[in-house]
């Protein structure tokens, strides 16, 4: 039985603006275990990204506001704690990787400098004992040559060499929890490749919880252990990964498993969800998913299911799969 | 059959401060009416830049472009205003590809303004029909591009793309900027009009499983040439060159129990501006040989569909 690392209950992020509230992240619920990489999926608007924000409490307050839910860590809630306490954590015990690697690295320091402050703030020591835990940080993600390579500006790196630098940023103070925001999804296929088999690795040899926010399916299949699928805010379907791609049982990640092109299976058309993603303003009755659903059934449209188990560790909120399991 | 597209050795260099960007660099491909030709490759690999270059969208340094027979690698602007209509271009970003102060009927529109085509309620009927072919209500029309979601916005490029009747569409990355569900409506959208109006595709993109998904054909780029080019299927069930089996093996398959067989490459992509001595991959290829650090491979036949660019065929090859 591994340890509970992150425990989230009902975590409800809105953004209040001009009157109106948009519910980016209404009622989420997960948890994630050392040494596991749990998918956060969804398409853009569903909230991934604002959870993984609210986990670190960076949500900009105005306009959002974390409005409701516990966040567990190490058994502590984080929204009990201080903003200097809040500091203290980000970047030492959770550490978070974005998608852009650009806009992470600040232009006018070194690579070595900005490892090294992260050091420097959490764990102290001189500026020298820094900078040569910074030359090992830049071994361990594999970025040749890391001597020479500290003293280089962010633009001298390319999109990869960049991405492997924000990782070793983040890993600088071995955090129990990694959060990576697609932190590929700026990258080429073939450095893609290295860099998520670099996290599995690390995650693996350091013993982690990763959080890793994507849209691509292929990354799920190929590194999570456990995924939880997103659609407008909430939390739809969880399950092991195996489970989820054999068998899945919200319509919505039907829809989108049929929709990906698979390899081998050229012409034919694609598995279409019609229709969009309904605006946070203006949020469908009952089951958000239900305009869009080829199943939905009168009840849908008035009452919002809840994310009932269907197996013991497959939840599922749709009163139609759920309905199903029962016969 | 005369293909409708045609490009033999072409070469679109750009002269930088310190040398040459040798950015397409011979190459040479065919697109058949009626035909999807797949163009994937890393970002800087040149795929982009032939596109536009077929389009004489940028100028070919070398090399000739011939469409419907007609050269116009090297022709006078004046020449090739005509020629436009038949060839148009589907971008990336529909966010950044339509003027955001025009209207989404403008915007359709505005092709045949250019090319004098009609008048103005022969125009707006045109453009009434395009609208329903892309799947949009007639109520849009008045709207501007920022009051659309990405699937609709690329909609919109797509009409406008249809609005001269061309026969050659170069799609650059059309589907890379949508969420999945919203991507298989454009991908099936496309592949109705290809089939509604015998349209060809130049169908540029970096994701492979979509490449694959619309593809009759796909060349492989890697830093300015096409290290391999086959029929859409026979590319993933038999690549032959070392580059194209480590793209392909990278790509991460929906599919848990796929057995991973991935080569991962090592390195970074060269610049185009040093690109290696001998073949330009040597530097990342697991079976590099002398042969390769000095040698340039040329694009060679392999079996009637097949041609591949590597000195080796696979079993000829061994693991440094």
């Amino acid at each position: 039985m591994s340890a509970r690392l992150l425990e989230v209950r009902d975590l409800r992020t809105h953004f209040f603006n001009r009157g109106t509230v948009a519910k980016a992240v209404d009622g989420v619920s997960f948890h994630v275990d050392a040494g596991e990489m749990l998918a956060l999926v969804g398409e853009s608007g569903c909230g991934k990204s604002v959870t993984a924000y609210s986990l670190l409490r960076l949500i900009a307050d105005p306009p959002g506001k974390i409005v409701g839910g516990e966040i567990l860590f190490e058994g502590h809630d984080l929204m009990k704690l201080s903003d200097d306490e809040m500091r203290r954590l980000r970047g030492d015990r959770i550490a978070m990787i974005f998608q852009d690697p650009m806009s992470s690295l600040n232009p006018v320091f070194t690579i070595g400098a900005q490892i090294a402050e992260s050091v420097l703030v959490h764990r102290g020591g001189t500026k020298a004992a820094a900078l040569s835990r910074a030359v090992e940080l830049l071994d361990l993600v594999g970025i040749p040559d890391s001597r020479r390579r500290i003293d280089e500006y962010p633009h001298r790196l390319s999109g990869g060499m960049r991405q492997r630098a924000v990782i070793a940023m983040a890993l600088a103070c071995e955090p129990k929890l990694l959060i990576a925001d697609e932190p590929t999804t700026a990258l080429d296929v073939t450095i893609q490749a290295q860099v998520l088999a670099l996290i599995s690795e690390l995650k693996q040899r350091l013993g982690m919880g990763v959080i890793m926010i994507t849209h691509d399916l292929g990354v799920v299949a190929q590194h999570a252990q456990r995924v939880a699928v997103m659609y407008a805010g909430k939390i739809v379907e969880q399950a092991a990964v195996a489970d989820l791609f054999s068998r899945p049982l919200h319509p919505y990640t039907k829809g989108l498993l049929a929709s990906i092109p698979r390899q081998g299976a050229s012409g034919g058309r694609l598995n279409e969800i019609p229709g969009m993603v309904p605006s946070l303003l203006a949020m469908p009755r009952g089951c958000s998913f239900a305009p869009r659903c080829p199943k939905a059934v009168d009840r849908c449209t008035h009452h919002v299911p809840s994310l009932a188990d269907i197996s013991p560790l497959h939840p599922v909120s749709c009163f139609v799969a759920q309905q199903e399991a029962k016969l | 059959m005369r293909p409708l597209l045609s490009v033999t050795e072409l070469k679109v260099h750009f002269p930088v401060r310190h040398g040459l960007v040798r950015a397409v660099d011979n190459v040479s491909l065919e697109v058949g009416s009626a035909e999807t030709v797949g163009l994937v490759g890393e970002s800087g690999c040149g795929k982009t830049t032939l596109g536009k270059a077929i389009l004489r969208l940028v100028k070919p340094t070398a090399g000739s472009i011939r469409l419907a027979g007609t050269e116009i690698a090297d022709m006078s602007r004046a020449l090739l205003r005509p020629l436009r209509r038949e060839m148009q271009m589907i971008f990336q970003d529909p966010q950044a590809s339509l003027n955001p102060r025009q209207t989404v009927a403008s915007i359709i529109e505005e092709p045949m303004i250019v090319h004098n085509i009609g008048t103005r309620t022969e125009r707006r009927e045109k453009v009434a029909w395009l609208m329903a072919k892309v799947g949009m209500r007639p109520d849009a029309s008045g709207r501007y591009p920022h009051e659309f979601s990405g699937g609709q916005r690329q909609r919109i490029g797509i009409a406008r793309a249809l609005a001269l009747n061309p026969k050659l569409i170069v799609c650059d990355e059309p589907v890379s900027a949508l969420d999945v569900s919203v991507r298989a409506q454009v991908i099936n959208l496309l592949e109705d009009l290809k089939r509604e109006f015998e349209l060809s595709y130049l169908f540029i993109s970096h994701d492979l499983s979509v490449v694959e998904h619309v593809s009759d054909r796909i060349a492989v780029m890697y830093l300015g040439r096409i290290v391999e080019t086959a029929e859409g299927s026979s590319l993933w069930k038999r690549p032959l060159h070392p580059y194209t089996q480590a793209l392909i093996s990278a790509v991460p398959v929906p599919d848990p129990t796929a057995v991973s067989r991935r080569v991962v490459l090592q390195g970074d992509l060269p610049s185009p501006l040093n690109p290696p001595t001998g073949c330009r991959f040597h530097t990342r290829c697991p079976y590099a040989t002398e042969l390769c650090r000095q040698s340039e491979p040329q694009l060679r036949r392999v079996d009637a569909a097949h041609q591949m660019a590597c000195h080796y065929l696979p079993d000829e090859r061994h693991t440094n």
